[in-house]
């Protein structure tokens, strides 16, 4: 068939990333490589105080013994640990009062993403518009934070990481770490000798937070790794929705993104966290990208406590992440939505995991996988109920899109219980995208790409539906984006 | 209207349609018969630019501008439209999102501006009336679970929503039962005009009771190898397809 054979020249030619630009600005650089003098340079710029140096050296100590993994389907050549900069951050003249005096360079660079940093600029939207919180991290800090007056009124700390370690020490000594211990993998260990900043919010007991929070992620510089580390407290009785984005400038070489995410919900607390990662994927022939491997866990501590993750993936040249949920608390609950795409030479090994430990805690994963050009999706996912989880209960769906002929789609569920009273359930489906859909669209008068476009979108329909409104707009314009050029 | 001359089609390299010619002019209905595997469903793809449907020879003219050079979407916004044998479905897609951006597509490629919500809304309103749509119906996602009745029931209705200028009818009435066919065949009656035309393929001359013919054409073996007034489909429902052998 004529398309089947477009379909194969087209892939080439993969849609322009439109993020890819580099803003030219001095830079404060920590010297290349990674030993305990690097770890001490970090903790010193950011003036932080003794127990968290020793931490991150414990850390670091801790992460030489460790080796990568390997199990993930994804192929890459070895990464050399030594060859990249851990610390990047734009110099900064005087200490910061106003937005006014953070460097123009930057600010233009968050208009030209269309990331409102300035609060007025959110306020001067239609009537009704969603207002929504953001915190800038550029490379390894934390830029402008908005919106924190009008948070803290009712309660809610919302400021990058660095800030809470030297303000608020005791919930940081508290909670870091404690989803995600400073031992728990290669890459979660590395993050926590390094990290540099992130955000960190808190929300008190009874406070539905009264409007989005948001972090942006921004890799400028080039030949550096980012580690951010974001920690969230939803306490007894609390609502917070969190989203985050990230994007990155074209660069041949492969840097290395390492985040820490750690959500905690107490009794009745409610955390939906939110993602579109959009990560610069590499060029046609698989040059360059980000190597997104990030750890992602959820403690729902809590009785009745609720944490729902949704992410959209379109972007990185390899994507190593596993959203999870250790559901502790009685009744509580974890859900997982998931669309991950892969063009080009991406790879993407991604899924979730529902660790059931109360009695009564109920799981719902939905994945939506879709796979173009030369590229592997791969959604790895594991349910588990240990002996106490009495009435556990998980849903479970993955379906996988094919475009193309050249393109992998996997799935690897594991699945284990230790309680002879958990339900769980698992469907999934493995469709191409077919020629007498799109020939049917087309045929009513839609182009080939705005054919794909609707047919894809509603594929994935059931997780975009899971986002915050103002964001799914933008996550079903990125669907169609990624997917330019995959069908001839 | 529709001007075919000489038509050569290939489907995998087999000359499947070999030397068509018909002619339907604006205002009139002509119905195409004949036995399985004469051509019919070939020549309605051929018309619509389907991949893989290779036009060897000949012509083919919509109001004197050639389709065969055009992609399937530039063919639908010059006001070509085929009610599918075998109707697909789109999952996730609601039907009305599905019709209103296919809409949109065609008014864009026109030149026209997009339509609005209210308008679309209640255009989508009447039209749905007529054909005995339910709202239920257009907020699923298209086609999704509808059985084969309300599928042909569902082309029917966004034919009349996209207003083509020519329409083909590739086996409308099979899955329809007699209340549904006689609905659909008022429904397809509603847009016949002075400046559109139909081509009608069947197999049955039931439909053509619902839905009168100007003319009526046999297809076999991928040539007209006759044709005649709607007398000729009672004809054939009478003594079959046999006398074609030849001719074919």
């Amino acid at each position: 068939m004529p398309a089947v054979k477009e379909t194969i020249e087209t892939v080439e030619s993969i849609a322009e990333y439109e993020h890819g630009f580099v803003t030219e600005i001095e830079m404060d650089m920590a010297p290349k490589g990674l030993n305990t003098d690097i770890v001490r340079f970090i903790s010193a710029k950011k003036e932080e105080p003794q127990w968290m140096l020793d931490w991150r050296l414990r850390a670091f100590e801790r992460w030489q013994t460790m080796q990568e993994p390997s199990w993930a389907m994804v192929r890459y050549p070895a990464i050399d640990f030594q060859d990249a900069y851990y610390y990047a951050a734009p110099k900064a003249k005087v200490e910061l009062n106003s937005l006014d005096e953070l460097d123009p360079e930057i600010l233009a660079t968050y208009q030209k993403l269309g990331i409102p940093l300035r609060e007025q600029e959110v306020l001067a939207g239609v009537r009704g518009a969603p207002r929504i919180a953001v915190d800038a991290v550029f490379d390894s800090v934390s830029v402008a934070t908005t919106f924190r007056e009008e948070l803290a009124k009712s309660g809610v700390i919302f400021c990058s990481m660095s800030e809470a370690v030297r303000e608020h020490p005791e919930l940081v000594q508290a909670y870091l770490g404690s989803v995600v211990p400073l031992s728990d993998n290669f890459y979660a260990t590395l993050n926590s000798a390094v990290f540099s900043d992130g955000t960190f919010v808190y929300i008190p007991p009874g406070v539905r937070c009264p409007m989005e929070l948001s972090t942006y992620f921004r890799i400028n510089a080039a030949e550096t790794g980012q580690f951010e580390r974001t920690l969230i407290i939803a306490d007894k009785g609390s609502y917070v929705s969190y989203l985050e984005g990230c994007t990155a400038p074209k660069r041949d070489e492969n840097q290395l993104h390492a985040a820490v995410v750690e959500l905690v919900a107490l009794e009745d607390a409610e955390i939906k966290y939110s993602t579109v990662q959009n990560w610069y994927p590499g060029d046609k022939n698989g040059l360059g990208g980000i190597y997104n491997f990030v750890t992602k866990r959820a403690d729902c501590r809590g009785a009745r406590s609720k944490v729902s993750w949704t992410q959209v993936e379109t972007g990185s040249a390899v994507t190593w992440k596993y959203p999870s949920c250790i559901l502790r608390g009685e009744e509580s609950q974890g859900e997982f939505y998931s669309i991950a795409i892969t063009n080009g030479h991406q790879q993407a090994d991604t899924g979730t995991k529902m660790i059931h430990l109360g009695a009564n805690t109920r799981s719902r994963i939905v994945s939506k996988g879709i796979s173009a050009g030369r590229s592997n999706n791969t959604y790895r996912g594991q349910v588990s109920a240990h002996a106490k989880a009495k009435g556990a209960r998980n849903f479970t769906q993955c379906d996988s899109l094919l475009i193309g002929d050249q393109c992998g789609a996997h799935t690897i569920p594991y699945v284990e219980a230790k309680t002879p009273y958990a339900t769980f359930e698992h469907e999934a489906t493995t469709t191409r995208l077919s020629e007498d859909q799109l020939f049917y669209c087309r045929q009513r008068g839609l182009p080939t790409e705005d054919a794909v476009a609707l047919l894809v979108n509603g594929f994935v329909r059931e997780v975009l539906q899971e986002l915050p409104m103002e964001f799914a707009v933008e996550a079903q314009k990125l669907v169609a984006i990624s997917l330019e050029g995959s069908v001839g | 209207m529709l001007k075919i001359h000489n038509l050569h089609v290939d489907v995998g390299g087999t000359p499947i349609i070999k030397g068509l010619t018909l002619e339907v002019p604006a205002g009139e209905v002509h119905a195409i018969m004949g036995p399985n595997g004469a051509g019919k469903s070939t020549l309605s793809y051929a018309l619509t630019g389907r991949d893989g449907y290779e036009v060897t020879q000949g012509t083919a003219t919509l109001n004197g501008e050639d389709l065969v050079s055009l992609a399937p979407e530039e063919r639908a916004a010059k006001g070509l439209f085929l009610s599918f044998q075998y109707p697909l479905e789109i999952p996730g897609v609601p039907t009305l999102t599905f019709l209103r951006t296919a809409l949109n597509a065609q008014r864009k490629a026109r030149g026209e501006g997009e339509v609005s919500v209210p308008d679309f809304m209640k255009l989508s309103r009447d039209v749905a009336k007529k054909l005995g749509v339910t709202q239920d119906m257009l907020k699923r996602p298209l086609n999704v679970g509808f059985s084969g009745g309300e599928k042909k029931r569902m082309e029917i209705y966004q034919m009349a929503l996209l207003d083509p200028r020519f329409m083909i009818l590739d086996e409308t009435d099979s899955g329809l039962d007699i209340d549904a066919l006689k609905v659909v065949s008022e429904g397809v009656n509603a847009l016949r005009g002075p400046d559109k035309a139909m081509l009608v393929i069947t197999h049955y001359q039931r439909l053509l009771d619902h839905i009168k013919p100007d003319r009526v054409h046999v297809l076999a073996g991928g040539r007209i190898v006759d044709s005649g007034g709607p007398d000729l489909a009672l004809a054939l429902e009478k003594g079959g397809y046999d006398r074609y052998k030849d001719a074919a």
